[in-house]
């Protein structure tokens, strides 16, 4: 047979996967280990997420991979019996310091829920509430910044001339939008999704999808979503979760097109349980 | 391949696919040998045959394009499953290349109306058809059982292909300065030459494809080439 090492054995006469240019972390998590009670849901979890970069967290349901979220503004602090240990930093600040002011942390990380929470007041009212309880700053100021706002949130001119109306008197997806404007405002550093677009439909995800790409230029985002195609469309890198592992982490292009875990490949191309 | 999807219907239609390009493919290889044996025998109806097969592996071609476009816009396949698809579809596009290569020669049986037919070049062409012939099985074969290795042999053998071509090329240049008369059907056989030789190219494509369905990369690695026809020459006076 003839010689045969140049190809098959090395992938070293393929063309690599063109990436982006690392970028330096922004959130950084090592050895992070999570318990619900005696549950053990995450296990020695180690990634970063890149700055200006978006991540996406895939897996079925249960890995984890919404814990893991809500880990990085503290989210669990909020329940009883829920720890989580390891380190895990935002550029030098230790998140799971006890003695953090979470109201700030949750300004520097924002977040995006699955299903829209409009608070029920006025569109303007949605937005300026957030800043108002970070910032004193005048009637004109806070025009600004709500506009401003709802331009991040590619919604302003859809509601300039009704910025008076009841936040719920929007779509589904405008009542998204509003709430990311509303994460927008404050002026977080990293912006958490939860699915966001599960309650959403087609077009309305589209325009999502839309800002978080647009949103990548100045914030650090994460996002979990049950949609592969979605992933594949929105995020640089992708994390893999299964049973409370990360299974793997790499670039987004390489996950969906040849991924080097058995568990990752089955799982994204539905060959499942 | 991998286990099965939760949906089964996945599956089946991923098996169609292999399965018609598996069809094309042994119509592809038949016309091969085929087209050659009109062109040693002068058989000008199995020539005509030739031709009309070829329609077989266009319509195959069309309809490999159609489940596999229908495949991804139904599953939106990831992964393994995308590169098979994607795969199917290069492979159908280089099986129907070779069609129309054999189809080429095919045509060319009735056009060759001297009785010069000098044997050596003759049985030099039917060496060179067998082991492309046999490339074409080995790495259809290759193909269908996801062997990499038998890929890779096939990538790296296109070499002895490109070493006949060369010297038939040589030959049949001093047969045509010999004798102006014969440079008719020289030149047939030359580009029935070329033709074989060009399938010997598309197996070596279909191996590349085989290297991307499996490793899930590009190759990139230049293949060794030993043809050297675009630059055969013969001296006057030789």
């Amino acid at each position: 047979m003839t010689d045969m090492s140049v190809s098959v054995s090395s992938p070293a006469g393929a063309i690599p996967n063109k990436s982006l240019p690392d970028a330096p972390a922004k959130v950084t998590v090592r050895n992070l280990n999570f318990y619900y009670g005696d549950h053990h849901a995450l296990k020695n979890i180690n990634l970063s997420l890149g700055t200006n970069r978006v991540t996406a967290f895939i897996g079925p349901s249960g890995c984890g991979k919404s814990t893991l979220l809500r880990i990085f503004n503290r989210m669990y602090d909020l329940y009883p019996g829920q720890r989580a240990e390891g380190q895990l930093m935002l550029d030098k600040t230790d998140i799971l310091d006890p003695k953090l002011d979470l109201n700030l942390l949750r300004a520097r990380v924002g977040m995006v829920f699955q299903k829209p929470t409009p608070f029920p007041m006025t569109i303007y009212e949605n937005i300026a509430f957030g800043i108002r309880l970070y910032e004193k700053i005048s009637k004109s100021e806070m025009d600004d910044r709500v506009e401003k706002a709802l331009r991040g949130g590619a919604l302003w001119n859809e509601v300039k001339d009704k910025l008076n109306a009841s936040g719920l008197s929007l779509s589904g997806g405008q009542q998204q939008r509003l709430c990311i404007a509303r994460t927008v405002a404050v002026r977080p550093e990293v912006i958490l999704f939860d699915e966001p677009c599960s309650a959403l439909d087609p077009i309305s995800t589209a325009k999502v999808e839309e800002l978080i790409q647009e949103l990548s230029e100045n914030y650090t985002i994460a996002i979990v979503t049950h949609n592969m195609q979605q992933a594949a469309r929105v995020s640089d890198k992708t994390a893999f979760m299964y049973l409370g592992e990360l299974i793997e982490f790499d670039d987004t292009s390489k996950i969906f097109t040849s991924p080097s875990d058995r568990r990752t490949q089955d799982y994204i191309t539905g060959r499942f349980g | 391949m991998a286990s099965e999807h939760t949906v089964k219907a996945f599956d089946s239609d991923l098996q169609e696919l292999t399965r018609l390009v598996a069809e094309m493919g042994g119509l592809a290889e038949r016309l091969i040998v085929d087209s050659v044996d009109a062109l040693v025998r002068r058989d000008i109806a199995l020539g005509e045959r030739v031709i009309a097969a070829d329609g077989e592996i266009d319509n195959l071609q069309r309809l490999i394009e159609e489940r596999a476009v229908l495949t991804i816009a139904r599953r939106q396949p990831m992964a393994v499953d995308l590169r098979e698809i994607v795969g199917a579809m290069r492979v159908a596009t280089d099986l129907e290349r070779i069609g129309d290569l054999a189809k080429n020669i095919g045509k060319r049986v009735a056009a060759l109306e001297s009785d010069f037919h000098p044997l050596k070049l003759i049985r030099g062409l039917e060496h060179m058809t067998d082991l492309v012939q046999s490339q074409v099985k080995s790495v259809l074969d290759a193909y269908a059982a996801h062997d990499l290795p038998a890929a890779m042999t096939v990538w790296k053998s296109d070499e002895e292909v490109d070493a006949i071509c060369t010297s038939l090329f040589r030959e049949l240049l001093t047969y045509m300065m010999e004798d102006p008369r014969n440079i008719s059907f020289c030149i047939h056989l030359m580009f029935c030459a070329k033709n074989i030789e060009r399938i010997g190219d598309h197996a070596t494509n279909i191996a590349e494809t085989v290297f991307y369905m499996i490793e899930g990369q590009q190759m990139v690695d230049k293949r060794p080439k030993g043809d050297m026809t675009s630059f055969a020459v013969t001296a006057p006076g030789n």
